[in-house]
């Protein structure tokens, strides 16, 4: 399954484009953002900006999902990803089961479908899933019962469509629409599934420009169909910008011989003061998290006004409940449907 | 056919009776709050007439309603907006049509995630009966008997009509 998952992840998005919709446009798993068009993405952030609101009253919890199981189905560890989806289910009112798999390459595929069996039996309603191998949710979503949801918490290099969606939640907080927006992602791009989802959604709503400014070494062989514009310079690329979206630089790339040194790589790609100010005034600071500062973010840059970054971890429980809420909404109209189909037969 | 009521006049009657209603449970200053849609413009016409200083505050009971299991979401779901405290404050709730009650009882849920309310008043212009809970309307405009295949819907905001429509028995 490994091999497969690997090879055919255009197939995957083809295929999940169907998979995640009802018959009648409803999402009924969050896999990927392709397929998915621009009001279904706005109907997202609409509502999230309910949920924020949510947040802000003496009892954050909403009854949605009282009475369902949401599991956490990490097969790669991420304190901050499960601690917001965990957050985010139990202001659903979910009951929330956190399972940290750790998976050896050779039994991956091995342990997915045998982890599985073993979920089936527990009667969830949702699957949260982060797995380092590309496709793992969208096999999960094709193996489940009718009537569980699946949720992409981050797959490979393949897609982290929730932290795409808090982004554009705190830019639309920020810049109010994504038209005439310049938005650039700066940094590891070839190892990021954060970037490629990011790019997807910026392009599906409407921003002017995605521009990618990273080493060559840190961009992927296809950059040129993903329809960015590309910076290798980092000065000449912060022009007109509203946005500047960091990648984190992880520390074991350097050891790859893709990079020179840590200090080389903050002195050309590092996101300081002064790069700052060669963007539009007004333009926004976001990192998905954890900081390396002095690494890709200058710490004055990370704690100065122009940082949105705390606003993107708030943004993130918003976001996820909206997908958790949206999906499982999908999953019971889906239900409904066919009893009645059912009952006509 | 039943006559359908002329709104200004329901809106009299609803003022006329809260401001009756209010004084007998001697409430002052009480927090207006609409359930959208229709019953955020009854609110605001009452917050009108009756001159409140404080503003009026708007609840989205999508998130509290009772069937997301049977119907799922409302794909249109607003974020709820009160711009005040409710702890220890006279609330009083304006809906434009109560029937089941369960629009109401939603409404009240959400209400206490907010805080704890002194009391909860409610208002209605238009009380279709059908109540399938035990909740009444402390005020209401007038009640009105349809056959089961017919709704009756404010239509608004400006003017403020209201019409019968059909549904499926």
């Amino acid at each position: 399954m490994t091999d497969q998952l690997a090879s055919s992840l255009s197939a995957h998005d083809m295929a999940s484009r169907n998979l995640q919709l009802t018959s009648d446009g409803q999402l009924r798993h969050f896999i990927t953002l392709d397929g998915l068009d621009r009001a279904m993405l706005t109907d997202i952030l609409d509502t999230a900006d309910s949920f924020i609101e949510v947040g802000e009253r003496t009892i954050k919890k909403v009854p949605l999902l009282r009475g369902r199981t949401v599991v956490n189905l990490f097969f790669e560890s991420s304190t901050r990803t499960r601690s917001t989806f965990e957050l985010a289910a139990k202001r659903l009112s979910a009951d929330v089961l956190n399972l940290d798999i750790n998976t050896s390459a050779t039994s991956k595929g091995e342990s997915l479908s045998d982890t599985l069996l073993n979920l089936e039996a527990m009667a969830s309603d949702m699957f949260v899933v982060r797995h380092s191998q590309s496709g793992a949710p969208h096999f999960i979503a094709e193996s489940v019962t009718p009537g569980v949801a699946i949720i992409n918490a981050g797959d490979g290099r393949h897609a982290h469509p929730t932290q795409a969606m808090l982004d554009m939640l705190t830019i639309r907080q920020n810049k109010q629409r994504f038209e005439g927006l310049r938005v650039a992602i700066v940094g590891d791009i070839l190892h990021s599934r954060v970037a490629r989802s990011q790019v997807r959604a910026l392009q599906t709503l409407g921003a002017e420009e995605v521009r990618l400014i990273a080493p060559g070494t840190l961009l992927p062989a296809d950059v040129d169909s993903l329809g960015c514009t590309v910076e290798y310079d980092m000065r000449k690329g912060m022009a007109d910008l509203d946005v500047v979206i960091m990648l984190r630089l992880q520390k074991e790339r350097m050891e790859g011989a893709l990079l020179p040194s840590e200090r080389e790589f903050y002195r050309l790609y590092g996101l300081d003061t002064e790069k700052l100010a060669l963007a539009k005034p007004g333009c926004i600071v976001m990192h998905p998290g954890p900081i390396n500062r002095g690494v890709e973010i200058e710490s004055a840059v990370a704690d100065g006004p122009q940082s949105v970054i705390l606003n993107q971890v708030t943004n993130g429980i918003a976001i996820r409940m909206a997908v958790m809420s949206m999906a499982m909404s999908g999953q019971v109209a889906e239900r409904a449907s066919r009893s009645r189909q059912q009952e006509g037969e | 056919m039943t006559d359908l009521p002329a709104v200004p006049a329901l809106l009299d009657t609803l003022e006329q009776g809260l401001r009756r209603y209010l004084e007998e449970r001697s409430i002052q200053h009480p927090l207006l709050v609409g359930i959208r849609t229709g019953g955020v413009w009854v609110a605001s016409e009452l917050h009108r007439r009756l001159g409140l200083d404080e503003p009026w505050g708007e609840l989205d009971i999508s998130f509290y309603r009772d069937d997301f299991s049977r119907i799922g979401l409302n794909p249109r779901v607003t974020p709820s907006h009160l711009p005040f405290e409710t702890e220890g404050r006279d609330l009083v709730l304006v809906d434009d049509v109560i029937m089941s009650g369960r629009t109401i009882r939603a409404a009240m849920n959400e209400l206490f995630d907010y805080g704890r309310p002194s009391s909860v008043s409610l208002v209605a212009l238009l009380d279709m009966r059908g109540r399938e809970l035990p909740i009444q309307p402390d005020v209401c405009g007038q009640q009105l008997t349809l056959p089961p295949t017919q709704r009756v819907k404010l239509v608004g905001p400006d003017p403020l009509t209201v019409e019968i429509r059909e549904v499926k028995a």
